[in-house]
């Protein structure tokens, strides 16, 4: 299954912040500050070097992280955050 | 000869001939910096005189209205990023007007303009999709109740104003660039056909209907309160571009008296180089002027008869009277039935 | 306007215009060792609804370069009350030069605490005890952090003390009538001391943040980054409309400056324990 592949906004569009847990995103384009927490940042850092699908995305961060105990949660939620994060600006669908 | 100049007269001179500038005790300027802002002119300003050699306290507050004024450009070319997103299905360019489309078009009318809400023009046949879109990507109704909401969507020419859930920014979705029941009937068709591209799924009016269209809103669409904003956007787009196709496409618009009288005072209030034909004011002319210039130094309006005689008539102008009559008197019943209801 | 006055305070100036005579002398009285201005950043407008309403019940409608369309009129009684609400109303709507934080300041030797809060929070009262112990007064309701150098600016408006908190009104300050049947209640408004006039113009490093909260045990906490940030932007009435710059300013203060939360029973034992929170550094 293919569908969109996603990239981050370019790096001139972001200031980002890390705080804690959290990481604050200052997005240039919309003025609106983000807080993001895992995987969101995750998320920004490996879509900033490459346009990926989701499934190529979830494959990718599951080398480093855990991302649900099934491949169908995992790439749901994966889906849900990346909605959150196109509608945001974040990133974007081609 | 002569009586002193009032402020919102000095301010009109400085916008037109930003020199005097350094001329200005802080007095005047206190008065001037007032008036600017009541007229939503601080932006404008602040860029005609860029540059010059002001007063310290004068120049910081010049310097703020300028970086504002680059905020509210970012906000509204947000906006239209997200509009255009949003009505992508359509596969029809989103038409802005007014101060969203200077900027987005990179026009000198943009510079330092005050933009409020994202105002769009689509076809009328696309706007059920485009309503159903907007709900679906968090746009909300400002009006709820069912009488106002007939009256938008019937005598109005527009969609009920929609406001974004979290963004908290209004959006006017326009069909025709005057209410139905308006006695000039513009050519909605020839507007959207004349219009040009921008990226990103955007356009913007053609230059001449640009002008027609800011002659329409300055008289046929309200009271004339922001009047000189709306007049110094007509300045602005003249200057730049000159005016070329304007009076055909007003007459195409069934809006040449509206331009003529907006050509006029343009020329009679900024100088603005207009033809010959436009450079005598007449005597409705100077009403007019008086209405656009009747605010004082503490940023109040003034000539409140003037003022009043412009309110009824631009409802007039929206509704004929039979129609103004039923509607004025329903707004009242209700006014009336409010407190007795739980 | 046929009554007016225009002074400065801090980095900002102020044209206070007036159907009547009277608030105008009220707040001549009450700033009467403030400089004046020939000129005005904002501009505020006491209005009556109509010209009968001048004599007629007379009421003021607070306007100005900036005005809350649906405020409630106040009885020309309250005008001082009026002209302060229209003042921090051209900067929580207008201002744009400063970052602005609900919050009171002082300072040592010109390193600054802020003390963060909403209305009633308590920093109004902390602020004048502390300022009496030797403290310099940067403000009580507001704090200008400059996003070019990231330093606090002094604007000490009077002070305004509601219904309990009067009483800690030292009796040789300088006052404004007492106010009652206000909104919210008795309100007097205090000066602030020479000496935080004589400073408006000298700036201080932030250097200590604390988030109060009177009328609890005392305990303190230090506050972790994310939190502290989020405190900040809704400490903060002019962050979204700062844009960027807003963003640095405020991820810079966050970075540089300690944040705790303190909860302190009564105004002695908070004085102490800021005092200490500062003394600990």
């Amino acid at each position: 299954m293919s569908g969109p592949r996603y990239r981050a906004a370019g790096a001139e569009l972001l200031i980002v912040e890390p705080l804690d847990l959290f990481t604050a995103v200052f997005h240039r384009p919309s003025g609106m500050t983000h807080l993001l927490t895992e995987p969101a940042p995750q998320i920004l850092e490996v879509l900033a070097g490459e346009a990926l699908t989701a499934d190529a995305l979830l494959a990718r961060l599951s080398q480093d992280y855990e991302l649900g105990d099934a491949a169908g949660e995992g790439a749901a939620m994966l889906q849900a955050r990346l909605e959150e994060l196109e509608a945001a600006g974040l990133i974007d669908a081609r | 000869m002569g009586r002193a100049v009032t402020p919102v007269e000095r301010l009109v001179v400085l916008l037109r001939e930003p020199t005097g500038a350094v001329a200005l005790s802080l007095t005047e300027w206190t008065d001037a910096l007032t008036v600017a802002r009541a007229e939503l002119l601080l932006g404008t300003l602040a860029h005609r005189v860029d540059g010059l050699a002001l007063p310290a306290p004068v120049a910081r507050v010049l310097a703020d209205a300028r970086v504002e004024a680059e905020e509210t450009r970012r906000a509204a070319l947000w906006e239209a990023n997200r509009v255009a997103r949003a009505l992508r299905p359509l596969r029809i360019p989103a038409i802005l007007l007014k101060g969203t489309a200077f900027v987005a078009a990179g026009l000198a009318a943009g510079r330092g303009r005050s933009i409020g809400d994202c105002d769009i023009l689509i076809p009328r046949a696309t706007l059920p999709e485009a309503e159903a879109l907007l709900a679906q990507a968090g746009w909300e109704w400002v009006k709820s109740d069912p009488y106002d909401d007939h009256y938008y969507r019937e005598w109005m020419h527009e969609l009920p104003p929609l406001i974004h859930r979290e963004r908290d920014r209004m959006l006017d979705v326009h069909h025709t660039i005057l209410p139905p029941t308006a006695r000039p009937k513009p050519d909605a068709a020839a507007l959207i056909a004349r219009a040009e591209k921008l990226d990103g799924g955007l356009a913007v009016l053609s230059h001449p209907d640009m002008i027609v269209h800011a002659a329409a809103h300055l008289f046929a669409d309200g009271d004339l309160t922001g009047g000189l904003r709306n007049l110094w956007d007509i300045h602005a787009l003249i200057e730049e571009r000159g005016c070329d196709g304007v009076e055909s496409q007003a007459a195409r618009h069934d809006l040449a008296k509206a331009v003529a009288r907006a050509l006029r005072l343009a020329h009679a209030i900024y100088a603005t180089p207009v033809p010959p034909a436009y450079r005598r004011a007449t005597v409705i002319d100077r009403l007019y002027r008086r209405r656009m210039l009747a605010r004082d130094g503490w940023g109040r309006g003034r000539h409140p008869v003037t003022r009043g005689a412009f309110y009824l008539r631009s409802h007039a102008i929206r509704m004929p009277l039979p129609l103004l009559a039923r509607h004025l008197w329903i707004k009242w019943r209700k006014g009336k039935a409010a407190p007795a209801s739980e | 306007m046929k009554h007016h006055v225009t002074l400065r305070v801090g980095p900002v100036g102020f044209r206070i215009g007036s159907d009547w005579r009277d608030p105008i002398d009220a707040v001549t009285a009450l700033y009467r060792d403030y400089p004046r201005a020939d000129f005005a950043d904002y501009t505020v407008r006491l209005e009556a609804a109509s010209p009968i309403r001048r004599w007629f019940r007379p009421s003021i409608h607070i306007a100005g370069d900036y005005r809350l369309p649906e405020a409630a009129p106040l009885p020309l009684a309250q005008g001082l009350l009026a002209a302060e609400l229209g003042m921090n109303l051209q900067m929580a709507l207008g201002h744009r030069r400063h970052l602005l934080l609900h919050a009171a300041v002082v300072a040592r030797d010109d390193r600054a605490m802020l003390m963060s809060g909403i209305s009633g929070a308590g920093k109004s009262t902390l602020s004048l005890l502390l300022a009496r112990r030797g403290w310099r007064f940067l403000g009580d309701e507001f704090a200008l952090i400059d996003p070019l150098t990231g330093l606090a600016c002094p604007f000490p408006r009077a002070i305004s003390l509601k219904n309990e908190s009067l009483s800690v009104i030292p009796p040789d300050s300088h006052t404004g009538p007492l106010l009652t049947g206000t909104p919210k209640g008795d309100i007097r408004h205090v000066a602030p001391d020479a000496p935080a006039i004589a400073g408006m113009d000298r700036p201080a490093r932030p250097t200590l943040l604390v988030f109060p909260r009177f009328g609890f045990p005392s305990a303190s906490r230090v506050l972790p980054p994310a939190e502290a940030f989020v405190r900040l932007t809704q400490a903060s009435t002019n962050y979204v409309a700062m844009g960027e710059a807003g963003f640095r300013v405020l991820t810079r203060l966050r970075s540089q400056v300690p944040a705790i939360a303190l909860d302190y029973p009564d105004g002695a034992a908070g004085v102490a324990a800021v005092e200490a929170l500062w003394d600990a550094l």
